[in-house]
């Protein structure tokens, strides 16, 4: 009986003790922070990938908090219901923002752009920029190994096995601009997304000189500024032998489109041009088109090219997987 | 004192039996030869002749761009066609000028003779301008202007020479075959170095593996006072600069310091071979010597080329490529990089090229990290490999610098020794120019804050 | 053609995994023989069995839980198998060896990811967990008796460890006279798990492993030199026979079979050498205070996993001797 009561005793006594040691430890150490930074951070959809410029979500909350106006305070991931929501909580107005989508702005596909040679490296974009002009003769162009991919945690970009570029799922992207960071040659724009998505848009961005980027693939812009002359709302700038359409200007007319000689030039989620015989870029459909050309055709791919890649250090352990591990860890 | 560097190191197969004791031999001029503007560190070149200009060999085609900047000349006479871009061995464009060959006219001026010439009346402060109008960088692989240093920046002094005789990479043997055949005047580009630095010292270091080298310096040196050859044990990067000083004189450069720190000029035995040329002979840089060589490869061995030869030219006069080569590797095996276009002309950077097999040239598939250590104690620089890749491929730049990766010398033994094949030194290499660019990014912002505050008052 | 563009280095001394696990397999087969040799079948079963287990759980979890991709080429499931098999009695049921290979694969490696991920030396959190689960089977050790007769109902006896506990305990020096002589102790032919008996054969694995370059010096030397070093003050100042203890501290138990081949495992130990040697010293105070003052007669494997632990710790403050770190004197 006395050796329960003691145990009692000391065990409460030692409980109540900590229980007022940490109670004033917690006064003393607290932090006063303004209540509406929880609740925004509530609304926020906490993927945390820093598309907002913030380092997170909980920065971006802070900052949206001590801001006078939403006004350019935008999450990319939950877009304008968000930041509706977010103004709602802080009583301010939000300004309603364009919905905005990534694009790879490269189509040097397998079969448009030679592989000229093999890359045995650790096979990650950045690691393959760093060290030569890549698999093919084209030194802007895609280099295939998913830096993109990796970057993304939406799921929103996939490698099409069939073309060998990465292709955006317009619907899961929310612009958050991890892969145009991760692309070691800037090949992605995040760009505004268009009314049905339709959008204009020169799938290249090879700034040398129109023979030397004609040689290394078919699919390149040549910098003959047709497009230009065309063009009758002056959205297409030519600038280092590489055409750029002004989205705020474009009024899909499709003239440049019809005029481009090496058809650099897309119509995005448009019909197909009539002149056209090839079918529709890559980006216009994605996931399954890349089904059907990892079972129907292997065309585009050398078959020396992939058997040589395939005898390659598999991507098990490259960039993407690494770069996982070391965030979960 | 012990015979080699202290950290780390490696012992890769040395292979270097297949072009070993081949005598050099001169490849014929090209048709035409194309001459990168940028062939050295530091500022590029800046041409001085124009389209449809004729020109000799050994006249100057492009200025030094800077201080740190190396003039080039002409490696063969003829016409200028074009001043335009051609691609580097890997594919990258860089400016060139294209001559189209006529005959092989020299400039008067240029000796051409065989005859040693031993005895020098110039001052020192003419050696090392002879030495800069001649174009010399460090022929090693760095391709460091040499005059840059000659020349100790204020409050350093050099007290000794250290001749890199060594090469360490295995299957090269271009230095090796020129100290057999010009044992001579690479000990008179010595003695001018010697002098132009005033300064009576100078160690030879030899790798125990060229036993012959060894002797053939070891009996010229002796005429001489002040130069010693010292055989080193093997090991791999004794050839790199730090290591070499390390080996041969004792001493540690600190971090982030250049040789001069210690009182120490490292120069290779090829680029002295050069001095002596231009110093004695009026010979500017035009030509170095080679090593052709791989396991299947017709016709290994060391080939005197001149600049602007393209290297498929060269290849086939070593017996083309071999039917099963996977890769071409400019330089050696240990920290030459494969090459994409063998169109690429010769220039001052190519020490070698090495043809691998297919079967050599795929990576093995990597494995788990082990944590071994293996990385950590084959380090030369005294680094811990595993956590610098691990920290590149988590894009944690900040404790990469903490942890010195800029002290990262490229040397490969931590690829090489690491059992699991982790592809470390890709990881690393990576990391460090991030780490580079971020550095030289502070310091440019350090350096515009600080005039902008002189500005203000 | 297409060539293949690669930075470098483009060579490899053609080291592996594999080849670092089969040394060290290579290495502990003088202490197998002995082992054969005293306790008979006991130790070429529990063994097999261990070993099977160990090879058979991994693939397991490698195929059926981690749906990935098999390692048991790499071996070192084997080795694990080994190495829990020497810290076992030989008369041990095999269901529990069973167990104590699940528990060592299972939990110990494969739970944090497999090789390389462990914090853990996976043999040991097998032995440690039978160790504390089956306390009478694992501490009751046969005598060597060879192939004669069932191994099963071999007559146990005292372990010199545990008549040194007693000594150190009642300060009755005459215990040391029941002591093995030196030379039994360091050939092996006294009680103890399978593959710790013979400090003879496990140090010529040392020296085999030593000269593959497999393991370095410092892990082994600095945990012996302390527990030397310790010891004999202990015994100076308990006023025992210091050469009778140093011995039996020295030959008997998991000593020289934790300092070679448990301690310095790779995925668990540090990796500068300074880190190693911390790491070394630690294991040898810790082994010598439970020894001498702890519970149990043999300490070996808590002090490994202890120093397990910190080895995180040593790998994230010690950092070798960088090149050029002290600015030569001029």
């Amino acid at each position: 009986m006395n050796t329960i009561l003691i145990s009692l005793l000391v065990l409460g006594l030692t409980g109540l003790v900590a229980a007022v040691l940490l109670y004033l430890v917690a006064q003393k150490f607290k932090v006063e922070e303004d209540p509406r930074i929880d609740e925004v951070q509530e609304v926020l959809p906490g993927a945390n990938c820093g598309g907002c410029g913030f380092a997170g979500c909980r920065a971006m909350a802070e900052a949206c908090v001590k801001a006078t106006s939403l006004d350019g305070l935008l999450c990319p991931v939950g877009g304008n219901a968000t930041m509706a929501q977010v103004g709602e909580i802080l009583g301010m107005a939000a300004s309603a923002a364009e919905p905005k989508v990534a694009v790879v702005r490269c189509n040097g596909t397998c079969e448009a752009r030679p592989r000229t040679s093999v890359f045995g490296g650790t096979r990650t974009c950045a690691i393959m920029n760093s060290m030569y002009i890549g698999e093919t003769d084209c030194a802007f162009g895609c280099l295939g190994c998913g830096d993109c991919v990796a970057a993304c945690q939406f799921g929103a970009i996939q490698i099409n096995p069939e073309t060998g570029l990465p292709e955006v799922d317009d619907d899961k992207c929310t612009a958050c601009g991890a892969c145009a960071k991760a692309c070691p040659r800037n090949l992605i724009e995040i760009r505004k997304k268009g009314d049905d998505g339709m959008r204009m848009v020169v799938l290249c961005s090879n700034k040398a000189k129109g023979a030397v980027t004609r040689k290394a693939c078919k699919n390149g812009c040549i910098g003959c500024a047709k497009c230009k002359s065309v063009c009758g709302n002056d959205a297409i700038t030519v600038t280092n032998n590489l055409a750029y359409i002004d989205a705020d200007k474009c009024t899909l007319c499709r003239e440049c489109e019809a005029v481009c000689p090496t058809g650099a030039i897309h119509g995005i989620h448009m019909p197909l041009l009539e002149k056209k015989a090839k079918p529709a870029p890559a980006a216009a459909k994605p996931a399954a088109s890349a089904a059907e050309g990892a079972t129907e055709s292997k065309g585009g791919f050398d078959p020396e090219c992939a058997a040589k890649i395939k005898a390659l250090p598999t991507p098990k352990a490259s960039f993407p997987n690494m770069i996982k591990m070391a965030q979960n860890k | 004192m012990s015979n080699t560097f202290r950290i780390g190191g490696v012992h890769p197969h040395d292979n270097k039996a297949f072009s070993a004791h081949k005598q050099i031999t001169a490849v014929p001029l090209p048709q035409k030869a194309i001459i990168p503007l940028v062939q050295h560190i530091g500022a590029p070149a800046k041409a001085i002749v124009n389209k449809g200009d004729k020109v000799l060999v050994g006249q100057v085609l492009a200025e030094a761009g800077g201080f740190v900047s190396a003039p080039i000349h002409s490696p063969v006479s003829g016409t200028v066609t074009k001043i335009d871009t051609t691609n580097d061995a890997w594919g990258m464009p860089m400016p060139a000028i294209f001559i189209d060959v006529e005959g092989d006219e020299w400039l008067p001026e240029i000796d051409r003779t065989d005859t040693l010439k031993t005895d020098c009346s110039l001052a020192p402060k003419e050696i090392i301008n002879k030495i800069q109008a001649a174009g010399i960088v460090g022929l090693g692989g760095a391709c460091f202007p040499t005059h840059v240093k000659l020349l100790p920046p204020p409050g350093k002094t050099a007290e000794v020479l250290v001749v890199n005789g060594v090469e360490c990479e295995p299957y090269l043997t271009c230095d090796h075959q020129l100290m057999l055949e010009h044992g001579e005047e690479i000990i008179v580009g010595i003695q001018l170095v010697l002098k132009a630095l005033g300064i009576q010292k100078a160690v030879i270091g030899i790798e125990k593996n060229k036993p012959d080298a060894i002797e053939h310096m070891t009996k010229l040196a002796n005429r001489h006072l002040g130069i010693e050859v010292k055989p080193l044990a093997l090991k791999y990067p004794q050839g790199g600069e730090k290591q070499l000083i390390d080996a041969c004189i004792g001493r540690q450069v600190p971090s982030g310091c250049l040789p001069i720190e210690v009182g120490a000029v490292v120069d290779n035995v090829a680029t002295l071979y050069a001095i002596y040329q231009a110093v004695q002979k009026n010979k500017p840089l035009i030509s170095r010597v080679m090593t052709i060589t791989g396991k299947s490869v017709k016709n290994p061995g060391n080939y005197e080329v001149r600049f602007g030869t393209p290297l498929s030219e060269v290849i086939a006069i070593a017996g083309g490529i071999p039917e099963n080569t996977g890769k071409i590797i400019g330089g050696g095996p240990m920290m030459g990089r494969a090459m994409q276009n063998i169109e690429m002309p010769c220039n001052k950077r190519v020490s070698g090229l090495l043809f691998m097999q297919d079967c050599e040239s795929v990576r093995q598939e990597p494995e788990n990290c082990i944590r071994c250590a293996k990385c950590v104690s084959a380090c030369p620089m005294g680094l811990e490999p595993y956590l610098l890749a691990k920290l590149s491929a988590a894009q944690n730049w900040e404790r990469m610098e903490e942890l010195n990766i800029m002290d990262c010398i490229d040397c490969g033994c931590c690829l090489f020794t690491c059992p699991s094949h982790r592809p470390l030194l890709d990881y690393i290499r990576l990391g460090k120019g991030k780490v580079g660019g971020i550095i030289r990014a502070r310091q440019m912002a350090a350096q515009a804050a600080k005039a902008q505050a002189e500005a203000k008052k | 053609m297409k060539l293949i563009v690669a930075p470098a280095p483009h060579v490899h001394s053609g080291d592996s995994v594999r080849k670092n696990m089969l040394n060290v397999i290579i290495a502990l087969m003088p202490a197998f023989i002995v082992a054969m040799i005293a306790f008979g079948w006991g130790a070429l079963i529990t063994t097999a069995v261990s070993v099977l287990s160990c090879v058979l759980f991994e693939w397991l979890i490698t195929k059926f839980l981690m749906k990935q991709n098999s390692h048991i080429g790499d071996l070192s499931a084997v080795l694990t198998g080994l190495l829990l098999a020497f810290n076992l009695p030989c008369n041990l049921p095999l269901w529990i060896v069973v167990i104590g290979a699940l528990v060592a694969i299972g939990v110990g490696k494969m739970s944090f990811g497999g090789l390389g991920q462990n914090p853990f030396n996976p043999a040991l959190v097998g032995r440690v967990f039978l160790l504390i689960s089956f306390p009478v089977q694992m501490t009751t050790w046969p005598r060597p008796i060879g192939f004669s007769g069932s191994y099963l109902d071999a007559e146990t006896a005292a372990t010199p460890l545990s008549t040194l506990k007693d000594a150190i305990k009642t300060g009755d020096n005459t215990l040391f006279e029941s002591l093995p002589t030196m030379w039994d102790s360091f050939s092996g032919m006294i009680g103890g798990s399978l593959g710790e008996v013979s400090a003879l054969a496990l140090l010529i694995g040392f020296i085999y492993l030593l000269a593959t370059k497999t393991i370095t010096w410092h892990i082994p030397v600095s945990i012996l030199a302390t527990v030397s070093i310790f010891a004999c003050i202990f015994a100076a100042i308990a006023g025992m026979p210091i050469c009778a203890f140093l011995t039996t501290t020295l030959f008997a138990g998991g000593m020289m079979l934790g300092a070679i081949y448990m301690a310095t495992d790779y995925v668990t130990s540090p990796m500068t050498p300074l880190g190693q040697i911390i790491y070394g010293i630690g294991i040898g105070l810790i082994v010598m205070i439970i020894r001498c003052w702890g519970a149990y007669p043999e300490g070996m494997s808590f002090a490994i996993l202890i120093m397990n632990a910190v080895t995180p710790l040593l790998n994230m403050y010690i950092h070798p001797k960088r090149f050029g770190e002290k600015v030569a004197k001029k």
